[in-house]
């Protein structure tokens, strides 16, 4: 073997050339000088944070209290940790493109590749890494409090599925150090993402990317269904769930089943790339239209998975800051479960100008409208909600004002757009990039965002500073406003979506009111890091370890805060719907039970952790086509992943003593403390136990 | 005395203490699972389906030239009678019949799973000589896509087995063995539906053309 022959065979395809540091050299220009310095961020932000991490000497707490937890609450956090660090990302990569798109008139400071590479990137990530890891955030940290349950169904699978999540993360993030990503778009359609076209590593990035997070999706919905089904407290009946719940069963359902198409079409075009398979190519039968259908069998539901656990925290939050029940609580259960079964019907108005009869057109922009139904059955339940309530406009009933108003605008351009002949004049212009926009950002990110805000003392112990809050609400309700309703317009006017540059100077004006918005988002998501480090800083007058701050009306307000690991010291009879605010009305809430028993918790692993990294060393000798590190890695995670299950580690037990002095001792506090009014929700005097109000507007929602 | 169904699929009874109770949710969860995995199976039939025609097959060879029915039909047999043999060591399990009863229906199992991968592999390799492969055409590419795949999956129904084998000599029959292998045997018979489908669809229906 020759030197070379030694290369290829240890390093593959991976060489000097990958590094996007050379180019920067050789070529010198702004594009090139933007890749080198995120390539150069990537890096300085790891040698940061390790640094960081060893001088508080954190090593040991990260190990133990975190990367080898199975406690359903610490993942959700790390959940949400990776959710933040992917979406700064994602918003400054948006802001480039709309700063590019800005001085775009004849030409721009981004080469068209580096455009490309950026928006694929920035949808990837937006969907992938940022709405996803949010949603199964929250509702890991939510799901079993609300349902009076100790832990998940599947306490070290919970843990595999954040692993491979952060693996198609760490790819992503990868992929601006070595090698580029796709330039395909988030969709990646081959013939364009297949060999011919794309030889180098770029579509093999977002293969790996997607299957395994997509994978690990997929057992994150397995997860939540059957915690559904199998975990819930006694008296829980499935009509007693909180609405979020509901909506989380929706979700998990989409996981489970619209999942698999998008690993079956990225697998596909895997084959096609490594192995010469002819799926999607151009000649020898291959047929690119079967992977825009499955591509889209997996997208369209998607996008409910994504904003129907928004809709569940809006039912929650504004129940809860309208001191009322939710009105239409039914309603609201079959208007959700209809979107989620709808999802699956309207996949094809994605690909309405593809060439298939108008019937067809005409039968999916049928259903594609219809969703429209449930989901204003939502919105009336939500206005109805609070209709003579005791409305508070804390930070999300902010944010769930300007859901209102801008995802029925959303929801309304959607409309339009399922109207095939519509959609042939606006098909692949700026209006669906609006669009789209409009129901992600109002829907998706203004609820989660808002249930970050709402359920942030119960997992922290302290609230999040209400005024940099409000900041935050209004920098993105804005900030989306001026970024994207200007996309509207220049849709109309036809200007196409995803080029980098244009000619003709009409739209220049809109481009700088959108570059205007999206400064503003920028803003937003900074003030969002401040407000974060405020409230850090005055955790102790923000404090409140009793655990009810809203006056809420679930379960996951009825212990402390942060709750113990167990949650519950002892497993809850449910008698009522929105039990909470039925046993603060009647009187049974921080009564002491009869007796404590020991709890039985999971033991800490590693798996977890080892599959992220076995992942993740896969995924790069895949791109790179590095063999034997491809056989090596994989090998070595069977052997790892069989051998656990040779010996049972024992559970850890809390022993009854112990649970017993936690809890009555934050019962004491609980009866030392002053119960405050809800005028004094956003004050100092908040120490998380709320004075009952209005006891006839308590009762449970029955 | 009849007692509730805690799970679809073969209970094992409360006379099994822990294991019964905790089958109820690790059952339930590996059948959402099998749901899941279904849609996979689902779409790479209906992936095959659109590509069985003469476009698809771009003049490259076409189930009649490709398909050995006579082996096909081997194959098919060998797998069912397995899911027999599987369901006699499921039945072990449940009336505690003792570890060797169980141990040699799974071995039984094991070795028409092998048999039903040896046919296989020759009937690969037949179509490997007569120029079926995937890289000829989308028709093939389908083909397969779909096949193997099923093939990957019993060959891992077989790893699992092995496992198991070990596993009840090592930790013996502990609760966590027990629905472990309630679990292997729903796979085990989920293959054979899959087989099923292939059978018909892939083999049947493209020869009948």
């Amino acid at each position: 073997m020759t030197l070379d022959q030694t290369g290829t065979w240890l390093f593959g395809r991976l060489g000097l050339d990958s590094l996007p540091i050379l180019p920067a050299f050789e070529n010198p220009s702004t594009s090139e000088f933007i890749a080198a310095g995120a390539a150069l961020m990537v890096i300085v932000g790891a040698i940061v944070t390790i640094a960081l991490i060893t001088w508080f000497g954190a090593w040991k707490p990260l190990w133990r209290d975190w990367l080898t937890s199975t406690d359903h609450k610490r993942i959700g956090i790390m959940y949400m940790v990776l959710a933040i660090v992917m979406l700064a990302r994602g918003v400054l990569e948006g802001a480039v493109m709309r700063t590019q798109q800005a001085f775009g008139l004849h030409g721009g400071f981004l080469t068209p590749e580096h455009f490309s590479e950026l928006f694929t990137t920035h949808g990837t990530i937006m969907i992938f890494f940022v709405a996803m890891p949010l949603i199964a955030g929250i509702v890991n940290y939510i799901l079993p409090l609300q349902l009076g349950a100790r832990d998940m169904s599947f306490p070290v699978m919970n843990q595999i599925s954040l692993g491979l999540t952060t693996t198609g993360a760490a790819l992503v993030m990868v992929s601006l150090v070595l090698a580029q990503f796709s330039n395909g778009s988030w969709a990646a359609y081959p013939p364009y993402t297949g060999l011919d076209f794309n030889p180098g590593p770029g579509p093999d990035y977002w293969i790996w990317t997607i299957v395994f997070s997509g994978i690990g999706t997929t057992l994150t919905g397995i997860n939540f269904a059957v915690t559904i089904y199998k975990e819930r407290a006694p008296g829980m009946h499935l009509f007693r769930m909180p609405v979020f719940c509901w909506t989380v069963l929706c979700t998990a359902i989409i996981m489970i089943f619209a999942l698999p198409p998008l690993t079956v079409a990225a697998l596909m075009l895997a084959a096609d790339r490594y192995m010469d398979f002819h799926f999607f190519t151009n000649d020898l039968g291959g047929n690119m239209m079967n992977f825009v259908n499955l591509f889209w069998l997996f997208g369209h539901p998607e996008v409910y998975l994504l904003v129907i656990p928004a809709y569940g925290v809006f039912s929650e939050t504004v129940a809860t800051f309208s001191g009322k029940r939710l009105y239409g609580y039914t309603t609201m259960v079959y208007a959700t479960m209809a979107i989620a079964v709808l999802s699956f019907c309207v996949w094809l108005h994605h690909f309405f100008t593809m060439g298939q009869s108008a019937n067809v057109n005409i039968a999916f922009g049928v259903a594609s409208m219809a969703i429209a139904v449930p989901t204003g059955v939502k919105v009336y339940n939500w206005m109805a909600t609070m209709f003579r309530g005791r409305i508070r406009m804390t930070v999300p009933m902010i944010y769930a004002t300007g859901f209102f108003f801008l995802f029925v605008i959303g929801g309304l351009t959607g409309v339009m757009l399922a109207n095939p002949t519509i959609t042939y004049q606006v098909h692949n212009t700026l209006f669906l990039v609006a669009h789209f926009h409009n129901v992600i950002i109002p829907g998706v990110v203004f609820g989660l965002l808002s249930g970050y805000h709402y359920w942030f003392p119960k997992a922290f112990g302290f609230r999040l500073h209400e005024g940099w809050g409000r900041a935050i609400a209004l920098f993105w309700i804005f900030g989306f406003t001026f970024t994207f309703m200007p996309l509207y317009v220049l849709g109309f006017m036809g200007m196409p979506r995803r080029s980098v540059a244009f000619t003709d100077p009409a739209y220049q004006p809109m481009m700088y009111v959108a570059l205007f918005g999206a400064a503003l988002i920028v803003s937003g998501v900074g003030s969002m890091l401040i407000q974060l480090w405020v409230s850090v800083r005055e955790r102790e007058r923000l404090a409140v370890p009793l655990g009810d701050p809203w006056n809420g009306r679930t379960l996951e307000w009825a212990m402390s805060a942060p709750p113990p690991e167990y949650n519950f010291a002892v497993v809850p009879q449910v008698e009522a719907r929105d039990d909470f605010a039925d046993a603060k009305a009647t009187g049974r809430a921080y009564s002491e039970p009869e007796a404590y028993e020991d709890i039985e918790m999971p033991a800490n692993t590693a798996i977890g952790l080892g599959i992220c990294v076995g992942t993740v060393v896969l995924g790069i000798a895949l791109v790179f086509y590095i063999w034997w590190l491809t056989i090596l890695s994989l090998a070595l995670m069977v052997v790892v992943f069989v051998g656990r299950t040779f010996r049972e580690p024992a559970p850890r037990i809390f022993p009854a003593a112990e649970v017993a002095a936690a809890h009555r001792a934050w019962l004491a506090a609980v009866r030392a403390a002053t119960p405050i009014g809800r005028l004094d929700e956003t004050d100092d005097l908040n120490r998380g136990l709320a004075r009952p109000e209005h006891p006839e507007l308590m009762e449970p929602a029955q | 005395m009849r007692h509730p169904i805690l799970h679809p699929g073969l209970n094992l009874g409360p006379h099994h203490g822990e294991a019964h109770d905790h089958a109820e949710t690790v059952v339930f969860g590996f059948w959402v699972f099998l749901m899941s995995d279904l849609i996979i199976f689902g779409l790479m039939f209906a992936t095959y389906v659109t590509m069985a025609n003469p476009m698809g097959m771009a003049g490259g060879p076409g189930p009649k030239d490709a398909f050995d029915l006579g082996s096909v039909f081997a194959q098919t047999m060998t797998l069912l009678f397995s899911s027999v043999t599987f369901g006699f060591a499921t039945l072990a399990l449940r009336h505690e019949r003792g570890p060797r009863q169980l141990m040699v229906w799974l071995v039984v199992t094991l070795a028409l799973g092998l048999i039903f991968l040896g046919l296989e592999f020759r009937d690969f390799a037949d179509m490997i000589a007569k120029g079926a492969v995937p890289q000829r055409s989308g028709y093939l590419s389908a083909f397969w896509g779909l096949v193997p795949l099923h093939g990957l999956h019993v060959a891992s129904g077989c790893v699992w087995i092995l496992v198991m084998l070990a596993q009840i000599r090592t930790m013996g029959l502990v609760p966590v063995v027990k629905t472990r292998l309630l679990r292997l045997g729903l796979f085990w018979h989920f293959l054979d539906l899959v087989w099923i489908g292939i059978f018909t669809i892939v083999y049947l229906m493209g020869l009948s053309q």
